[in-house]
């Protein structure tokens, strides 16, 4: 692409003007939602009806209009981050550093789950550290920016937040555990008979290059989860209203400890996506169970599944692909029972 | 003659390249052979670490992205 310094001048117009338009929108969605449940359709202020259906005209757009924000930014820091880059950057670290490092950059590094394979088998034939590049596959699922703003937009930006905390802890931990535990020799043989390639060298795309890649992942992701973002929304709105509250505290509340190793048991073999999870966590949590175990139940669904561990048996001998499942699942338990116990 | 494969372990996003390679060697009329390459060790002859991957004639042109039929006519036309 060849653009010159007056293209340049149109995109960002055009990327301001749409912030400047998004920030007025989201700013009266409260009032209209006000203005809509009880002018326009005159629902009587503290029924039932009235409380859900102000929660559905507020919430739909305004967690649908901050996913499209987030997307749109992660698309374009992503476009800084090829996983060819981070694998350049993470070779040759030592177990300790790099497994936070690589947690990191398991946020901000876009890949699909399908290509966790041959993104192993390329980590570790270029000489990244075991423990660092399995630091890097548990927390690129786990952490997930789709999952972070649908918290932050139901439950506020403290769970979000532990959300966050917990999955780079969950990952870091894991990575340091497996490098300490020297199981390379568990690595399928055929693996460093790999040849480490050089993968395309693609041309550094421009700034409106960035800005085309940001709004494309907004196509797809935004395209792809929108409808679990209104069913999430439409369950948390019946919620609000109807269901009696503590539905579920006698079986998944604090007072239950042996819920977060079911919870996580439960969800391990289970596979949804991020978004695909969070009707059922919005749900769970507004009937009364426990954060912890909640937040448990949801980690181990995206982190680990019984497709996954499938894949990665090609690659890994029984023994290490049994640490990797075990050390996650006690590390999400971990999780589940500390924020039951502070919380 | 060009020969096209497409590598990926049998996601969505490789049966979506598959087809767009497939729509772009018919609109540009040429001559070409596109197959699919599905096995881990093969794919992982070609160096690539995120799948789905566009090879023309043993080279690998892209890799873990969806290209669309035009953009791979592009990578074609020359």
């Amino acid at each position: 692409m060849n653009l010159n310094s007056l293209d340049w001048r149109k995109y960002l117009l055009g990327v301001g003007a749409g912030l400047v338009i998004w920030w007025l929108i989201y700013r009266s969605l409260a009032p209209v939602a006000v203005w809509f449940t009880y002018s326009l359709l005159g629902l009587k202020s503290g029924s039932h009806l009235a409380a859900a259906v102000e929660f559905l005209v507020f919430e739909s757009p305004k967690v649908l209009m901050l996913l499209t924000l987030v997307v749109f930014v992660v698309g374009i820091i992503r476009s800084f981050f090829t996983p060819d880059r981070t694998r350049r950057f993470l070779a040759g670290k030592r177990e300790s550093g790099g497994a936070v490092l690589a947690a990191l950059l398991g946020i901000v590094t876009p890949f699909c789950s399908c290509s966790a394979v041959p993104l192993f088998i390329g980590f570790v034939t270029a000489g990244v550290p075991l423990g660092v590049t399995f630091s890097f596959l548990v927390s690129s699922p786990m952490v997930n920016e789709v999952a972070l703003v649908l918290l932050f937009g139901l439950f506020g930006w403290k769970v979000a937040a532990i959300y966050l905390g917990a999955g780079l802890t969950t990952a870091i931990v894991t990575g340091w555990v497996i490098g300490r535990l020297r199981l390379e020799k568990y690595v399928e043989d055929w693996v460093y008979e790999t040849k480490a390639g050089d993968t395309v060298s693609e041309a550094e795309p421009d700034g409106p290059a960035r800005i085309h890649l940001g709004l494309d992942a907004v196509q797809d992701i935004v395209g792809r989860v929108w409808i679990y973002v209104l069913i999430g929304i439409g369950v948390g709105a019946g919620i609000h209203g109807y269901v009696p509250e503590n539905f579920m505290a006698s079986i998944m509340g604090k007072g239950v400890w042996w819920s977060v190793p079911v919870a996580v048991l439960l969800g391990v073999p289970m596979y949804s996506n991020a978004a695909g999870i969070i009707p059922v966590v919005q749900a769970l949590l507004g009937k009364g169970a426990a954060l912890g175990t909640v937040l448990a139940f949801m980690m181990a669904v995206i982190a680990l599944s019984l497709p996954e561990a499938i894949i990665l048996r090609k690659v890994l001998k029984p023994r290490l692909l049994a640490v990797f499942f075990g050390v996650v699942s006690l590390g999400i338990m971990a999780v589940g029972f500390l924020f039951n116990a502070i919380m | 003659m060009k020969k096209i494969q497409i590598l990926g372990i049998g996601c969505s996003k490789c049966k979506t390249l598959m087809a767009n390679a497939e729509a772009a060697v018919k609109s540009l009329g040429i001559a070409a052979t596109v197959e699919k390459v599905e096995t881990i060790q093969d794919i992982m002859k070609f160096g690539v670490m995120t799948t789905p991957a566009l090879v023309v004639d043993g080279q690998v042109k892209s890799a873990g992205k969806v290209l669309s039929a035009e953009e791979i006519g592009r990578l074609l036309g020359n």
